[in-house]
């Protein structure tokens, strides 16, 4: 800042920077709070990871980590279920999105609050419901047979599948949310020209409606691929145990091993990788903006 | 049936070639709420395996639950630590959405940034951590300890949504309100606020939800006298599946969507 | 409230820079008591930011303000005492007519019944006497202009500073609320600051114009004078249509291209000069003119019927283009004539070169 030599200067600024304080004070209680209790843990935890059990600093649990199959089998099986959510998340959110964003405003508003509903309903009631639902003597079991669908009570959960099907209920809001609100932020300019331009409807979707969803597409599937990385409840519930994802894998080293460093290492690796694949995902969105060149 | 044959979009598709999407987004809605919603039916089911529809109906399972101390008990630590956490977070996150927005700091994008790490380090993380310093501190298992990380979790969404009602409202009427003789607090006071109050009141009502329904840190840091319902309900869970579980579930259900409709049309009232 | 009860302000070296952008340059003004003052310039030109400083919104790095005999540089804007309309006049929608003008009566502690009566002489003042109960979204643009002023002045402060006010009104609602405002002025008598980019509205409404351009005023002056004679040429400029043509003084006389010109007084200096031409005072001549006419020969590029009258481009002798008004009644120009345009020598106004220059 320029040194002002004037009537006032020395007072002013100093009136200047007493305002800037008091307003800056304002978010001081709210970063006290989470600077001590997100912060602090969070960091003796990074900490934490690179001591042994002698307390000497070593970055033994790093190397148990690659070394392991338990571990690798944790991060393989967090991929994998990440990935497979996200895609069926894609396949069912994408659709839905599109019929509402179709629809006139207050009918899509009141299929709104059909998504809104879960996604704020507790995730421990989702979950449970599934675990009834998906029971063997749950109803999809005892309708399915009774319709003829299959002869003998399917073992639909606390294995992978019921896994899959409750990861997919909680994660299909947080989709269809950011796409939903892209796609209603095409311009239907956009559709009239490429029929005018010979386009059939098909067509049009393919070339013009599809690639101008794809920035909030990306998005929904980065928060719901993030958001399956760490999930832990849904697993640990319609996994029956048989399903060890990271987050799971940390709860135990805590409560049955009271492995501190293990769990600590456990975790740093799962916060950086979804540091990492934000950033890449910001980028990426801003690329696709540059691509798309959907907004003017 | 003609309007089958309407065209659904400027490019003269008709509805009937789409029937099978709007079909399929039938499906998936189902699929979306069904869930949440059967169970309440299934709750007065008189049978262990919760039939749908119930053969027997019957009232058992919510006696169970209104009978039992330790479901009663986990039912006021929750409401209590939710009451609480909707107070402090819905105060400090709007004093900081209002401060971020009103001072022009070069680092009130990075303290943005700060105050919304909660939502982006994974919730685990947030679990143990705040586990281990609660142990060294002493704090685990106390109603204090399950607040304060509640709180923490909750701030965010608060501030997100605050920050949104300040961005479209008009900072003119604050200005003139304190050329006319108002200082700066009471300008706020008389004028801000009554017109973000819709706003507020939805940010207390999120936070209310995000620590009634908290689990993971919960299982963690609350427990003894002080256990939060979702931590019990978890572990119930792991064991077998109580169909206790499945009259709570319902409880909470009506619970969350009464305030959801409250919040709702708060919400729609700023929309003027 | 008559003229005496009005403050005078002194600003003096009010400076403000955001980063290595200069918005105020030392700025020095005095409004007089009662005066009705208006900043004047374009978009950016600080006008805007000085009256804020004024109303103790935005602070200075470095200055004195004085209202009267009180410095309130460092006063925070509720102690002020001054009244302000803002441009989208920011009434509070959560209260009535009433209780938006009431509300700083309230904040001084001034009782109920007191309160009702003095809202109402305002609205009357405001020729919205009545509308008290009435909601904010049931009033026109106008109206709520209105409302805001009646607040402003309510609690009778000596000073009333206003921030582009009618520029969202239409045209016609515009060039009335001008005169109203004036007439409020006149009746009420406090020191007024009015900003606006509108020199046509400066022009109606002033005592005197103080004209700004990046931070710096340029001139301050009444409005005849500032239009008759101004003292460089971003005021020229900004004030009125203008074109410049460069002439040359000597000890004995002015010269435009080799022509010899009358001019009204003699300028100090010898040597270039630029003669302000305004189209208003060029006419076309049709016979040979008087003595103290100066005759500009010019051809004509382009002659467009306006309705009201036709607007003719021509060209002078050394190329520059000007802009003149022919009647409507009388044969249009065609492109390519020879025209005599003539200026009168009590209308020439010399610039001296480095005023001139834009």
């Amino acid at each position: 800042m320029s040194h002002v030599a004037g009537p006032n200067a020395d007072n002013l600024r100093r009136d200047a920077l007493i305002e800037r304080l008091a307003l800056f004070s304002l978010t001081g209680p709210a970063l006290l709070l989470v600077a001590t209790v997100m912060l602090v843990p969070v960091g003796w935890l990074f900490w934490l990871s690179f001591l042994n059990d002698a307390g000497g600093f070593s970055p033994e649990h790093y190397l148990r980590m690659l070394s392991q199959p338990s571990y690798e089998r944790a991060f393989r099986a967090t991929f994998e279920i990440s990935f497979t959510t996200t895609a069926i998340c894609i396949l069912l959110g994408y659709p839905l999105a599109y019929v509402l964003s179709q629809l006139p405003r207050r009918a899509a508003n009141i299929c709104m609050i059909a998504v809104m509903l879960p996604f704020w309903t507790s995730l421990l009631v989702r979950t449970y419901a599934w675990l009834v639902l998906l029971q063997r003597q749950g109803i999809i079991n005892t309708w399915g047979i009774k319709l003829g669908l299959w002869d003998a009570p399917l073992a639909l959960v606390h294995n992978l599948n019921g896994t899959l099907i409750g990861m997919v209920h909680i994660m299909l809001p947080f989709l269809v949310l950011p796409v939903y609100a892209s796609m209603r932020a095409i311009d239907a300019d956009y559709l009239k020209a490429a029929a005018n331009l010979g386009a059939s409807p098909t067509r049009a979707f393919w070339l013009v409606f599809l690639p101008l969803s794809l920035p909030g597409l990306l998005a929904g599937a980065l928060i719901v691929f993030i958001l399956c990385l760490g999930f832990y409840v849904t697993p640990a519930v319609l996994g029956g145990g048989k399903i060890t994802m990271v987050a799971n894998r940390i709860a135990t080293d805590i409560e049955l091993f009271f492995n501190w460093g293990a769990a600590s290492s456990l975790g740093v690796v799962l916060f950086i990788l979804t540091v990492m694949i934000l950033y890449v995902a910001s980028r990426l969105v801003r690329l696709e903006r540059l691509l798309g060149g959907g907004d003017a | 049936m003609e309007w089958l044959g309407r065209a659904a979009t400027d490019t003269q598709i008709t509805h009937g070639r789409r029937l099978w999407l709007y079909v399929l987004a039938g499906l998936i809605l189902l699929f979306l709420v069904l869930p949440t919603v059967i169970v309440i039916p299934m709750s007065f089911s008189e049978s262990q395996y919760l039939e749908f529809p119930p053969q027997e109906w019957s009232l058992r399972w919510y006696r169970n639950y209104f009978n039992s101390t330790a479901w009663m008990q986990a039912t006021a630590t929750s409401f209590k630590a939710g009451i609480l956490t909707m107070i402090f977070a819905t105060i400090m996150g709007t004093m900081a959405a209002y401060g971020l927005h009103n001072a022009r700091i070069r680092f009130s994008g990075l303290i943005f940034g700060i105050l919304l790490t909660p939502i982006i380090v994974p919730v685990i993380l947030v679990g143990i951590g705040v586990f281990y310093v609660y142990v060294k501190i002493k704090l685990v298992n106390s109603m204090i300890g399950i607040v304060l990380a509640h709180s923490m979790l909750a701030i965010p969404i608060v501030m997100m949504v605050v920050s949104s009602a300040l961005k479209s409202f008009d900072m003119n009427q604050e200005l003139v309100a304190r050329s006319l003789g108002a200082s700066r607090v009471r300008a706020f006071f008389i004028v801000t606020l009554p017109q973000i109050r819709f706003s507020v009141v939805s940010g207390a009502i999120l936070a209310f939800l995000t620590s009634f329904d908290e689990v993971i840190v919960s299982l963690f840091v609350s427990g003894g006298h002080n256990s939060t319902l979702t931590r019990n309900m978890f572990n119930a869970l792991r064991d077998q599946i109580d169909p206790t579980i499945a009259a709570i579930s319902t409880l909470v259900v009506i619970l969350t969507s009464f305030l959801l409709a409250i919040s709702q049309i708060f919400g729609k009232k700023t929309d003027q | 409230m008559t003229r005496d009860a009005a403050l005078p302000i002194a600003v003096r070296q009010l400076t403000k820079s955001y980063g290595t952008v200069r918005v105020l340059d030392a700025v020095d003004l005095d409004v007089h008591r009662g005066e009705f003052l208006t900043l004047l310039g374009p978009s950016g030109s600080g006008k805007t930011t000085l009256l804020m400083m004024l109303a103790g919104f935005v602070r200075p790095d470095c200055g004195s303000i004085t209202f009267g005999e009180r410095e309130v540089i460092r006063l925070e804007p509720h102690k002020r005492d001054v009244g302000m309309v803002f441009q989208n006049y920011a009434l509070f929608p959560h209260m009535d007519v009433a209780a938006n003008i009431a509300f700083p009566l309230k904040l001084r502690g001034v009782d109920r019944v007191e309160t009702a009566k003095r809202v109402e002489q305002a609205l009357e003042l405001v020729k919205l006497g009545g509308y008290g109960a009435r909601r904010i979204d049931q009033l026109s643009g106008g109206q709520r202009q209105r409302i805001a002023l009646a607040r402003a002045i309510v609690f009778e402060p000596r000073i009333l500073l206003m921030d582009e006010p009618l520029s969202a009104l239409d045209k016609q609602l515009r060039e009335h609320m001008q005169i109203e405002l004036r007439q409020l002025h006149e009746r009420l008598g406090m020191t007024t600051v009015y900003v606006t980019h509108d020199q046509r509205e400066a022009l109606t409404m002033s005592d005197r114009i103080a004209v700004i351009d990046q931070g710096s005023i340029r001139q301050i002056d009444t409005p005849k004078t500032i239009y008759e004679r101004p003292n460089n040429r971003f005021v020229a400029e900004f004030i009125g249509e203008s074109t410049f043509v460069k002439v040359d003084v000597t000890s004995s006389g002015c010269t435009f291209n080799g022509t010899p010109l009358s001019l009204a007084a003699q300028p100090p200096q010898t040597g270039p000069h630029y003669l302000m031409i305004r189209p208003e005072r060029l006419a076309i001549l049709q016979r040979d003119p008087a003595d103290d006419v100066n005759v500009l020969p010019a051809i004509v590029t382009a002659a467009i019927y306006q309705g009201d009258s036709v607007l003719v481009h021509a060209s002078l002798s050394d190329g520059t283009m000007v802009s003149v008004r022919a009647s409507a009644s009388s044969q249009a120009p065609l492109v390519g004539a020879h025209l005599n345009l003539g200026l009168n020598a009590t209308d020439t106004y010399l610039l001296p070169p480095e005023e001139g220059v834009q």
